[in-house]
């Protein structure tokens, strides 16, 4: 707990606040997914071209000057499209990761308070939906509210939920534990005040390396949704979307539309993942 | 005499330990009146912090009750919801560790406010007002700005005196003070034991004093209480305990303390080894395995707590023992 005050000043001088102690690798992960997020949220006024207009007649075709990338194979400007579709592909993920800690939080915390028979509904609960892969789920969401984000978002909420809820519900019972904890009822507190302003709080190094290394999967298992045509729907754009509009290129020598949204998934994913196992070390350690 | 504020009869607690139940209370009974300080001192493991927790409904999950715990006249185990919290405002704990019972992650001035805002009412200035007001009672200069420091800035003395000033904001009835001197080093101890003193005296509290030092609970305490095995074998008023003992086990604590006035030798330790509630033996006098009085009459069966020269005494030869208790039995 007393990292922060640990750091010597001339290293605090030098990074940023919240990713003090995760190394380069952090550093250059935190900075792919700067990148990805400012695409995500002004991706479509940075566009160099319209991303959604068709020009048959230069469909397949490579890198020219002024396009970067080529053309898709209905001759759409690719890094246009790339960069319109940073929205749909970090939106998604971003909703899944939030609502899936939110639910798993709350049945964390809740089975950890009350511990006996509602940890224990809980705890078993989550083991049956550990039973439902994500994609799944996914199909079975589409095949109800139609295909679309919204649906296979959560679906995939729903799926994460358990794996979330597993690892805070063990963190919570720690913290719970904890002498403070019961210094807290002996005052008079409710039940509802310790865990909100005391529990969650001091679980949040833990909640937050986690939703990062969930944001990976996430983007992964919406990715190949919306490759298998059950979520984002073409025209609109989205990374998935376009390996699975463009994947007949690949055999036909045109790589480069499919392969720079696969790469750009693959970036980011790893970029999360690697942020994500740091800042999870950093809150491990922090606690010894 | 008027009721007393806390009043505890035939106590007994048995918690499960690997798939057995086991006493780690038997049959305690002790009364505190409002604004009275009781001592409550034994060993390690004789069962005075599992009376404090028993008290503030801390018992660990599966503990089983036996007995009554009354507060105020109503019983404190059949509490709940709203009326235990109310309940728990009116009785204030102080902890031996301070730095485990404060969440380090929050300032000094969330901890010590945070019952006046959340269960009193009281508005956040209100609340850092009286809380900087009270830090100054308990010897903490500079208050505001205390109250911007996390637990880790301050000192384990400072923090035992911020604990102080938080149990003191709420204007509890009753004050459990769980060794609230041990992590502290004396001199430190000492000004802890002062504050709390005063304070106490000055807020008209009661007190249930935990302490295995028996000079600084009959110093502060206007009665004492010694437990051994999970049961209490002696209460007495403070000023008599030292000097006229009543159990021959209040004699040996005594007895096993160096003295500052004399040079002594070898410090007379007790024989043995201190015994939990369930390894004391069920048909005798608990202390009878390591008691250097013990006769037949302690083996017949176990003592009561009886009535002796204005204390009680659970020990059957207590009367024709007292007055030979100060001295070695068999040296």
């Amino acid at each position: 707990m007393n990292i922060t005050v640990a750091a010597p000043p001339a290293r605090r001088s030098r990074s940023l606040p919240g990713l003090r102690g995760t190394g380069v690798a952090g550093l250059a992960s935190a900075a792919v997914i700067a990148v990805a997020t400012i695409a995500a949220v002004f991706g479509p006024l940075l566009a160099p071209y319209n991303p959604d207009l068709p020009n048959l007649s230069l469909a397949w075709v490579g890198p020219v000057g002024g396009h970067l990338l080529g053309y898709d194979f209905q001759g759409r400007d690719v890094l246009s499209r790339l960069l319109a579709g940073a929205q749909s592909s970090m939106l998604g993920p971003l909703a899944v990761v939030i609502l899936s800690m939110a639910a798993g939080a709350v049945l964390a915390v809740v089975a950890a308070w009350r511990r006996g028979a509602a940890d224990a509904v809980i705890s078993s609960g989550l083991d049956i939906l550990f039973a439902f892969p994500g994609i799944l789920l996914a199909v079975l969401a589409t095949a109800i509210f139609g295909a679309g984000l919204t649906a296979a978002a959560i679906a995939l909420s729903i799926a994460y939920m358990p794996y979330v809820a597993r690892v805070l519900r063990g963190v919570a019972l720690r913290e719970r534990s904890q002498p403070y904890v019961a210094a807290l009822e002996v005052q008079g507190s409710s039940a509802t005040t310790i865990c909100l302003r005391h529990i969650i709080p001091n679980m949040l190094p833990i909640i937050v390396a986690q939703a990062t290394i969930m944001f990976g999967w996430a983007m992964v298992d919406l990715a190949a949704i919306s490759f298998l045509g059950l979520g984002v729907q073409p025209p609109q754009a989205n990374w998935g979307v376009m390996i699975s509009e463009n994947q007949t290129g690949i055999l036909q020598g045109y790589p480069l539309p499919a392969l720079s949204a696969g790469v750009c998934i693959v970036a980011v994913v790893i970029a999360f993942n690697v942020l994500g196992e740091r800042l999870f070390e950093r809150a491990q350690a922090a606690r010894r | 005499m008027s009721d007393p504020l806390l009043a505890i009869d035939g106590l007994t607690v048995r918690l499960e330990v690997r798939g057995a139940r086991r006493a780690v209370l038997r049959d305690v009974a002790l009364t505190v009146r409002a604004g009275e300080a009781l001592g409550l001192v034994g060993e390690s493991g004789s069962g005075k912090s599992m009376t404090a927790r028993a008290i503030d409904r801390l018992l660990p999950r599966g503990a089983e009750v036996d007995g009554t715990i009354r507060f105020d006249g109503r019983d404190v185990h059949a509490l709940s919801g709203p009326d235990l919290r109310r309940f728990r405002s009116q009785v204030a704990m102080i902890f031996q560790d301070p730095r485990a019972h404060v969440n380090p992650v929050r300032r000094i001035g969330d901890y010590v406010t945070e019952a006046l805002r959340t269960n009193l009412g009281a508005s956040p200035a209100d609340a850092s007002r009286r809380a900087a007001d009270m830090l100054a009672q308990v010897g903490i200069e500079g208050g505001p700005r205390r109250l911007r420091q996390y637990p880790h800035e301050l000192s384990g003395g400072m923090l035992q005196r911020v604990m102080i000033a938080a149990a003191l904001l709420t204007e509890p009835r009753l004050l459990l003070a769980d060794e609230p001197t041990t992590a502290l080093d004396v001199t430190t101890q000492a000004e802890v034991m002062a504050i709390l003193d005063e304070l106490r005296h000055e807020y008209g509290l009661a007190m249930l004093f935990i302490t295995h030092d028996l000079e600084l609970a009959a110093a502060i305490c206007d009665r004492t209480a010694v437990m051994y095995a999970g049961q209490i074998v002696e209460i007495r008023e403070s000023g008599r305990l030292h000097d006229d003992p009543l159990h021959p086990y209040t004699a040996a604590l005594a007895a096993a303390r160096p003295d500052i006035t004399r040079a002594a030798g070898r410090l007379r330790a007790i024989p043995g080894r201190p015994l939990s509630a369930f390894e004391a033996p069920a048909g005798e006098c608990a202390f009878a395995p390591r008691c250097p009085h013990v006769r037949d009459a302690c083996r017949a069966g176990p003592p009561p707590l009886a009535e002796l020269g204005g204390g009680l005494s659970r020990c059957v030869r207590a009367h024709e023992l007292r007055g030979k208790l100060g001295e070695p039995a068999n040296a």
